[in-house]
């Protein structure tokens, strides 16, 4: 069953990547991605590596995800 | 920032939430010798508490660190580590070679002196840059920080 | 007709890297060739030499701490970097409009 865990996370990554490819708008590609970002963190600690996920989880999760937000607020601003 | 998305329940959960963030940041970077965690981390978790403070509240968390402070803090961190990394030329070591000052312990112990110095100096350094770049990408209407 | 172009180069591409993931040494192998030099004497000696637990934050903040002060360098410079591109500037500071 553990042994299963590994391969799960990984389908769900990409899972997760195919969906935020079609994905109809930006934002919800970039929150698909975070969710992705999650998903790569989980499996980090499944492969023993709690340093890289504790790294993903704030980085990949939380702070692109924002960043990301953030450009395609300005770059929309600038369509208008 | 054009607009920020305050409401009475986001406020009081970011407001319950930053000090435990900050708490939680201390310990990660106090306590990296032991468990996962480290400078960067500890950093990233500082920076995302002041984010969501100012994601929640605007203009009105600003007051916590304002841009010009997270500007200081960006250069505080490389300077501190740096600055640990050129002490320890003046006790007889090479570069970062914590091993050298004059600390009434185990040797042993100095070393995880020196790299806890070190930690404290990345997670200033990351957070004070992660708080800036998000200050430039979302900034306020009239274009200052 | 781009998008089947595409997949037709790629596939090829995902054979051969299938192909080489296969050789890869199994995780946690201790006798693969990342373990084979440095990584004995980390595991014997990082606990006595730095009094870290956690090996990871032994490597990265005291044997490799040089390495460690350059990726600081980077991120500090990354956020100069992003500051400069999306030039945020205080109106107060004279030379953004000829001021």
């Amino acid at each position: 069953m553990i042994d299963l865990l590994g391969p799960l996370f990984l389908l769900l990554m990409v899972v997760c990547a195919l969906a935020a490819l079609n994905a109809k708008d930006l934002l919800s590609a970039v929150t698909i991605f975070g969710a992705f970002s999650f998903f790569s963190a989980v499996y980090f600690v499944v492969q023993d590596a709690p340093d890289v996920a504790f790294t993903e989880a704030a980085v990949g999760a939380v702070i692109t995800t924002v960043f990301f937000v953030c450009a395609i607020q300005r770059t929309s601003e600038d369509d208008q | 920032m054009r607009s920020t998305f305050g409401s009475p329940v986001l406020d009081a959960a970011a407001r319950l939430l930053a000090p435990f963030m900050w708490l939680f940041a201390a310990y990660v970077v106090i306590h990296g010798h032991e468990s996962p965690g480290g400078g960067f981390q500890a950093g990233v978790i500082v920076a995302a508490s002041i984010i969501l403070l100012r994601l929640v509240r605007g203009r009105l968390a600003a007051s916590v660190l304002t841009s010009r402070d997270a500007l200081t803090l960006a250069c505080l961190g490389p300077l501190l580590y740096g600055g640990i990394g050129i002490a320890s030329f003046f006790f007889g070591g090479n570069f970062l070679d914590y091993g050298v000052f004059p600390f009434p312990m185990e040797p042993s112990e100095v070393r995880a002196m020196g790299t806890l110095g070190i930690e404290i100096g990345v997670a200033v350094g990351v957070a004070g840059v992660l708080v800036l770049i998000f200050d430039a990408l979302a900034r306020w209407e009239d274009g200052t920080l | 007709m781009i998008r089947r172009l595409t997949v037709l180069l790629l596939a090829p591409a995902l054979v051969v890297l299938l192909q080489a993931a296969a050789d890869l040494p199994e995780v946690g192998d201790s006798t693969a060739p990342a373990f084979a030099h440095v990584a004995p004497y980390y595991l014997a000696h990082a606990h006595e030499e730095t009094g870290a637990a956690n090996y990871v934050t032994a490597v990265l903040a005291d044997y490799r701490g040089y390495d460690t002060f350059g990726e600081l360098t980077v991120i500090f410079t990354a956020g100069l970097a992003c500051l400069l591109i999306l030039g945020v500037c205080d109106k107060a500071t004279p030379g953004r409009d000829g001021a």
